[in-house]
């Protein structure tokens, strides 16, 4: 994890969590941090803050939603996506 | 019917933290308004207000917690703790099940999270930004009090929030002592919680041209105007006979209430309204007008809401409105809107408790209109078996509670 975007969303996640963010990893969830709905919902805004995005996630349906939060991974994945798309776009 | 005694008092207002600073404050006759402080008055025409001044949020709450509180659900648990401390109704935080099922919650709010609402209009018409934080609907609506304090301690009970103007507190306080006095519940957490300080909030009331902008002068014929405030005051009730059976320390008894429409003009009070309402809580207590000693008034230091409160008490006391003793607390912890008669309710377990009745401060000339003993200045030590407190709202909604001695 030594790239820039991973890097500001582990920080993202373990300022909600309250954990160091070594020790967030590829395939950490968010039952493994014990992060909840509202949790969730507030890494969210901050990454859309913290990259200026808008991230298509619903609450009523997470796993529906375009955006995976299944893992860090898969979030990281995502962000990198939205800011492709951004990139592209502008 | 039952009785409804009051167990435990927790304050927030411009006279301190605590109900010793709000009690403290009262018994000296000291005025918390001054300059606004705690926000830029620049642009600004009204520059005063009762603000609560040493009240923080982060010296009681951690990051997490303030994401989700107002900062009337941060003065609403502060003051919830001092009250239930002092009810002793739970052992730790939270009451026992079987009470919790049977413990009531309603807690005034005339405009909810107001700050909460301004800094988000600020940030998404001002500034632009395109999302605001998560829990802003949470920490906004106006039963986040109320739902944050129920959380707190384990009430279960009927729970909701009370909105009207400022009446808002006497219509919650007269509701909860009604849950229990009917035996719906056994006991209630209530009372008013408010701050419109902010920039957005004085604006409107500036709009009203109801404001002074050099002091709020109750019952004194140089009165030009309310002066704002903030705080709270959240009160524990309990039927009588389960608080003596435990022990409980009584501050006083919530012996009525009397609750009226005007049903006439959306700002300019009624006098009949008025009456009606303080006639409707003797009723109910059972108490004579020569039984009160004491009246809390409305008292906003608005030309035709003293003028009128006068006539009401005159009307609804006859001989004995030439000795009642009759003050308005406005002029010490400003118009807290939906806390102030939680702020007076305050005050007057305050009169009944130790026998003092809190002062009309700012009085510097009699007005012949109202003609009323209006405890000028300073603190008078008297007889207090029973008083009223009034609140009559914008919108000619009316609530009266009346007290006796526990």
């Amino acid at each position: 994890m030594t790239d820039e975007v991973a890097k500001r969303i582990a920080g993202i996640i373990a300022e909600q969590a309250l954990v160091d963010p070594d020790e967030i990893k590829p395939d950490t969830t968010p039952d493994d941090l014990g992060l909840d709905s509202l949790a969730i919902v507030e890494v969210v805004f901050g990454i859309e803050e913290a990259f200026d995005l808008s991230v298509p996630y619903n609450a009523n349906e997470p796993n529906e939603s375009d955006f995976d939060i299944g893992n860090f991974a898969s979030i990281v994945e995502g962000v990198k996506g939205l800011i492709a798309q951004k990139d592209a776009a502008s | 019917m039952r009785r409804v005694v009051v167990t435990g008092l927790g304050v927030v207002s411009a006279l301190g933290i605590g109900r010793d600073a709000h009690f403290e404050g009262l018994r000296e006759g000291h005025c918390g308004i001054a300059p606004i402080s705690r926000i830029e008055t620049d642009r600004l025409m009204i520059k005063i207000a009762a603000e609560a001044k040493a009240f923080e949020g982060s010296d009681y709450f951690d990051r997490g917690q303030l994401s989700l509180f107002d900062r009337v659900t941060q003065m609403a648990l502060v003051a919830a703790d001092e009250a239930m401390a002092q009810s002793g109704l739970a052992d730790g935080d939270r009451v026992d099940e079987a009470l919790g099922l049977r413990t009531a919650t309603v807690i005034a709010t005339a405009m909810g999270g107001l700050h909460t609402q301004d800094d988000n209009y600020y940030a998404v018409y001002h500034e632009m930004k395109n999302r605001v934080h998560p829990f802003i609907v949470p920490r906004l609506m106006a039963n986040a009090p109320v739902s944050q304090v129920s959380m707190k301690y384990g009430f279960m009970g009927p729970a909701w929030s009370v909105a009207t103007a400022c009446a808002s507190s006497n219509h919650a306080i007269g509701q909860a002592a009604g849950l229990v006095r009917t035996g719906l519940c056994d006991a209630a957490i209530t009372g008013g919680t408010e701050s419109v300080l902010c920039f957005g909030g004085i604006k409107a009331w500036e709009g009203l041209r109801v404001m002074s902008k050099d002091g709020c002068r109750p019952f004194s014929k140089t009165r030009n105007g309310m002066v704002l405030g903030e705080g709270c005051a959240i009160l524990v009730l309990e039927e009588r006979e389960r608080a003596m059976a435990r022990g409980a320390s009584i501050l006083g008894e919530i012996a009525g209430a009397g609750m009226t429409a005007d049903a006439s003009d959306i700002v300019a009070p009624d006098m009949r309204g008025a009456a009606r309402a303080m006639t409707q809580a003797l009723t109910e207590a059972g108490m004579a007008a020569d039984e009160v000693d004491y009246i809390n008034a409305h008292g906003t230091a608005t030309a035709i809401n003293d003028r009128t409160e006068a006539t009401a008490i005159r009307e609804v006391l006859g001989p004995a409105a030439e000795d009642v003793l009759v003050s308005s607390t406005k002029s010490m912890h400003g118009h807290a809107i939906g806390a102030a008669g939680a702020l007076e309710a305050a005050a007057v377990l305050f009169a009944l408790g130790e026998q003092i009745v809190p002062p009309t401060v700012n009085h510097e000339e009699p007005d012949p209109e109202i003609g009323l003993d209006v405890v000028p200045n300073e603190a008078r030590e008297a007889p207090v078996r029973a008083a009223l407190s009034n609140a009559f709202a914008f919108g000619g909604l009316n609530a009266v509670i009346a007290f006796r001695r526990g």
